[in-house]
């Protein structure tokens, strides 16, 4: 058994930041275990660019985006290990992992960053009724089959749902001479990002289809066609409406999914909203010393503000390590009226420092307000044209704002119509 | 030396093979898929069955019961995993309760031991998920669960140890008499000629039968479309839970399986097409609604994947077990629930009676352990240090969900009756089979695949021919 003050569980943007910020916050016995044999996470597959543009005010690929904060990594010389899947933590910090060189090992950790990232929403999930015949993908394993292996998933591709992945890989297999014969998507908006709707469906004439599922799936062998069909209002499949589409691939970006298994584990609260943790504005879970950012904690749309995020929980984590936390009483902040999360979900009462509020709504609304409300009190307000489930909103309340949430019993985030 | 050549390579088929190899004989096994389990045997309930739902003085009785018995012993001989879990036969109506009686008394009849009418209340203190509609309950405490293909599988590979020789891909045209001998025409043309051939072709061994018997058989195919929940599910029941059975079979159950997810269905549907094996949208809701009257607290959510299973039920009604008139043709048709359960004793009789007809020794060398793949999974933290030590791939974890390494997945492959494709792979080591459905791992598994076997990427299949999973290298 080996002791390390602080072990990132992560070596992807989250994990990268927060060990970076760990160690200019003064920590320096800090250990990144990552699974994969690269660090930089899901962004080594991701080579379209558009990252960066909040973070370095350029647009970088996901490789160059996660070689910036590498360097950083290597340049402090923090230790990681790659190759290394973490098997287990538990309440009291005990880590055990594997390798190939140094086999099992247990360490015992004085914090723990959880910056294990989420995974796809499989087809299971989704209950799609059909064969279970080769040719259907989530689109992040479609992704690096193309962009990290060097092959082609397939060439007539239909995709279920229009999340960023989905709408990236849409662009991805029309350059490489794919036909995109449809984007299907089961809501009556899109959870990407605008601008990957433009960029990546309608610059190449990419049909996307809102209230549309895919309800069976056809073929011997590999995939022949699918099966769409329009929804009610209830999401179930219109009968009368089904329409075949020939294809040798199905797509799917369906929702990402925090992954938590390690979390359960150390009996750290998850939400069920985000699914993921329940912590504080120091990011740390309700589970003492565990502390969790990046996808693992919600799942976020740009990673510049997952590395934002990080950067904050690490300097909290080494300020924990440290015995300079912040304790005592907490204020929750609740979600309300259209509103489907906040994050963090309690704030420390005497903490100090301007409050970041990370949130997402339950669905489109144009012409609102996104306020603030404390023991009643309007506090914050910022007026929205259009917010969507797709696009995350922060909101950052200066100081008088973050005290006035701080001291009061009752704090709430939610959205109110703006008065004609 | 005799030559027996079984055709079929599901749990009937590979239950033979291994127990014909305890003599001196000759045998083979021609499989049209590219590996074992392919077809029925890997796609069912995987309930050991107590006996008492079968007909008494049918051979469905008396070789589920001695099949039952059997278990205990041959899954630690075959190190495949096997749980005595127990079964509630749940009744929802005062009025229907006369029907728990009468297969109590069946089990009974059939010698089913331990058998007992327990109260509603009773079925809730052991399984408090289960319905508070429940008002009674037929209780068999010799029922257990299996894992069908891991068991075919293990079969299989103590076969092939023993001298089995295995044929995949091997599509059997016809059969002709030939003298006391029978020809075993294929479809690419190849010939073999056999003194007994055993006919373990599950849904096709009527049309097989039928290309040379007199007496002709026919089987329908019966569809069961099931759902597998997450093992986050895995609290809601620890027994197998039945509804009181219908004429199509033994209604839709919510069972665990020995790797600890829920399993509902199967629905009960006669089709035309032996090669049906997509599920359909009312089937899945048929089979999670029905198993909501049992634990009404399930939810879809959990819910990771979905299939179909067909069960080869023949017009007979009962097995059809022992050698077709006038002919060295060993049938065993119609094997359908409770098939599994059955296999290892129908297996030992049919061996016996084709040793007894072809004059068969011992064979002195007939060693009848098997060992599995150590599963990572669950090793204890030093077992899992030693294995990393002796094997470092053991050390990389490829699955993620079921903490499968790739040092399992490389003997998977590497061992006798291994695997080939992605299925291949999953049905032996588990990856790919957890919650996330193979998204992370496929392509790890891929290039283990592609390096085991010295083939290429675009060679890799999901489960046999024509199910090639990347079309091509990017230009």
């Amino acid at each position: 058994m080996s002791v390390k003050n602080l072990i990132i569980i992560g070596g992807g943007p989250a994990g990268l930041a927060a060990a970076k910020s760990a160690y200019d916050e003064g920590e320096r016995d800090i250990l990144i275990l990552e699974r994969e044999d690269r660090l930089g996470g899901i962004l080594n597959q991701c080579i379209h660019n558009g990252f960066g543009l909040h973070t370095f005010k350029e647009e970088l690929t996901g490789p160059e985006y996660a070689a910036r904060y590498i360097d950083e990594v290597l340049k402090r010389g923090i230790e990681y290990k790659t190759g290394t899947t973490v098997l287990s933590i538990d309440k009291n910090r005990r880590v055990t992992c594997v390798n190939e060189e140094d086999g099992l090992q247990v360490y015992e950790a004085g914090a723990i960053i959880l910056a294990c990232g989420c995974r796809e929403r499989p087809r299971g999930a989704i209950n799609i009724a059909g064969c279970r015949a080769a040719g259907i993908f989530s689109a992040g394993t479609a992704q690096k089959l193309i962009n990290i292996d060097g092959y082609m998933p397939g060439k007539e591709v239909v995709i279920l749902g229009s999340g960023d992945i989905g709408l990236i890989m849409a662009r991805r297999m029309t350059f490489q001479g794919a036909k995109v014969k449809a984007v299907v998507e089961l809501m009556p908006y899109s959870s990407g990002l605008n601008r990957n709707i433009v960029q990546c469906l309608n610059d190449f004439d990419i049909p996307l289809m809102f209230s549309h599922t895919v309800v069976e799936i056809k073929g011997r062998g590999r995939v022949s066609s699918v099966v769409i069909a329009a929804v009610d209002e209830k999401l179930n499949p219109i009968k009368g409406t089904e329409r075949e589409i020939k294809c040798d691939t199905l797509l799917l970006s369906v929702g990402l999914l925090p992954e938590n298994e390690l979390s359960k584990m150390a009996d750290v609260n998850l939400s069920p909203v985000t699914g993921g943790a329940i912590v504080d504005d120091d990011m740390m879970t309700e589970t003492d010393g565990i502390f969790a950012c990046g996808n693992v904690l919600h799942v976020h749309d740009l990673v510049d503000f997952v590395s934002e995020e990080s950067e904050w929980a690490g300097a909290r984590a080494a300020a924990y390590i440290a015995g300079k936390k912040t304790t005592g009483d907490k204020v929750a902040v609740e979600a309300k009226d259209g509103v489907r999360y906040v994050v963090p979900q309690y704030v420390n009462r005497n903490g100090d420092g301007p409050l970041k509020l990370k949130m997402r709504v339950g669905n489109v609304f144009k012409n609102v307000r996104l306020c603030v409300v404390c023991d009643g009190k309007e506090v914050y307000a910022k007026r929205k044209t259009i917010v969507t489930p797709g696009e995350m909103e922060t909101v950052t309340l200066d100081e008088k704002q973050t005290r006035a949430l701080k001291n009061c019993k009752q704090a709430v985030v939610c959205l109110k119509a703006v008065e004609k | 030396m005799k030559k027996v050549l079984i055709i079929g390579a599901g749990v009937v088929g590979c239950s033979v093979a291994r127990e014909l190899s305890r003599y001196d004989v000759d045998v083979t096994v021609l499989e049209r898929e590219n590996d074992v389990a392919c077809g029925t045997s890997k796609a069912n309930s995987g309930v050991v069955h107590g006996g008492f739902d079968a007909k008494p003085g049918t051979k469905k009785a008396y070789y589920n019961v001695r099949g039952n018995a059997m278990f205990d012993k041959l899954s630690k001989e075959l190190d495949f995993p096997f749980k005595r879990n127990g079964a509630y036969v749940l009744c929802f109506d005062d009025a229907k309760r006369d029907g728990l009686k009468r297969l109590y008394d069946q089990g009974l009849e059939n010698g089913v031991k331990d058998v007992k009418i327990v109260t509603g209340e009773e079925v809730r203190k052991r399984e408090p998920y289960v319905s508070e509609e429940v008002k009674g309950a037929l209780w068999c405490p010799s029922s257990g669960i299996v894992s069908p293909y891991e068991m075919t599988i293990a079969y299989a590979e103590n076969a092939a140890k023993n001298g089995v020789k295995f044929v995949f891909e091997k599509k059997v045209a016809k059969l002709e008499k030939a003298g006391d001998k029978i020809k075993v025409v294929c479809e690419d043309g190849d010939e073999y000629n056999a003194d007994v051939v055993v006919n373990a072709a599950g849904l096709y061994s009527d049309e097989l039968n039928n290309t040379v018997s007199e007496k002709k058989y026919k089987i329908v195919p019966r569809k069961g479309e099931y759902m597998l929940l997450d093992k986050t599910a895995g609290y809601l029941t620890s027994t197998t839970l039945f509804q009181l059975p219908t004429a199509m079979g033994k209604g839709i159950l919510v069972v665990p399986s020995v790797h600890g997810n829920i399993l509902l269905g199967p629905t009960a549907a006669d089709i035309d097409h032996k090669d049906c094996k997509d599920t359909t949208y009312d089937g899945l809701a048929e089979a999670f609604d029905k198993a909501k009257i049992t634990v009404p607290s399930l939810t879809k959510k959990q819910v990771i994947t979905q299939f179909t299973g067909l069960r080869a039920h023949a017009d007979a009604g009962d097995f059809v077990i022992g050698f077709a008139e006038g002919l060295p043709l060993y049938n065993l048709v119609g094997i359908e629930s409770p098939g599994l359960t059955a296999a290892p004793a129908i297996a030992v009789d049919a061996s016996e009676e084709i040793s007894d007809y072809l004059g068969l020794k011992f064979n002195a060398k007939f060693d009848p352990v098997r060992k599995g793949i150590p599963c990572f999974a669950s090793m204890t933290e030093n077992e899992r240090a030693e294995i990393v030590k002796k094997n470092p791939l053991y050390g990389r974890i490829v699955c993620r969900c079921e903490v499968v390494t790739e040092g399992e997945i490389a003997d998977s492959i590497n061992r006798p009756v291994g695997a080939k494709d992605l299925d291949g792979v999953k049905r032996r080591t588990r990856a790919g089979m957890g919650r996330c459905q193979s998204g992370f791992c496929s392509e790890r598994v891929m290039e283990i695949i592609a390096r085991e076997r010295g083939i290429d990427m675009t060679e890799v299949t999901k489960s046999g021919k024509g199910s090639e999973i990347v079309i091509g290298r990017v230009e």
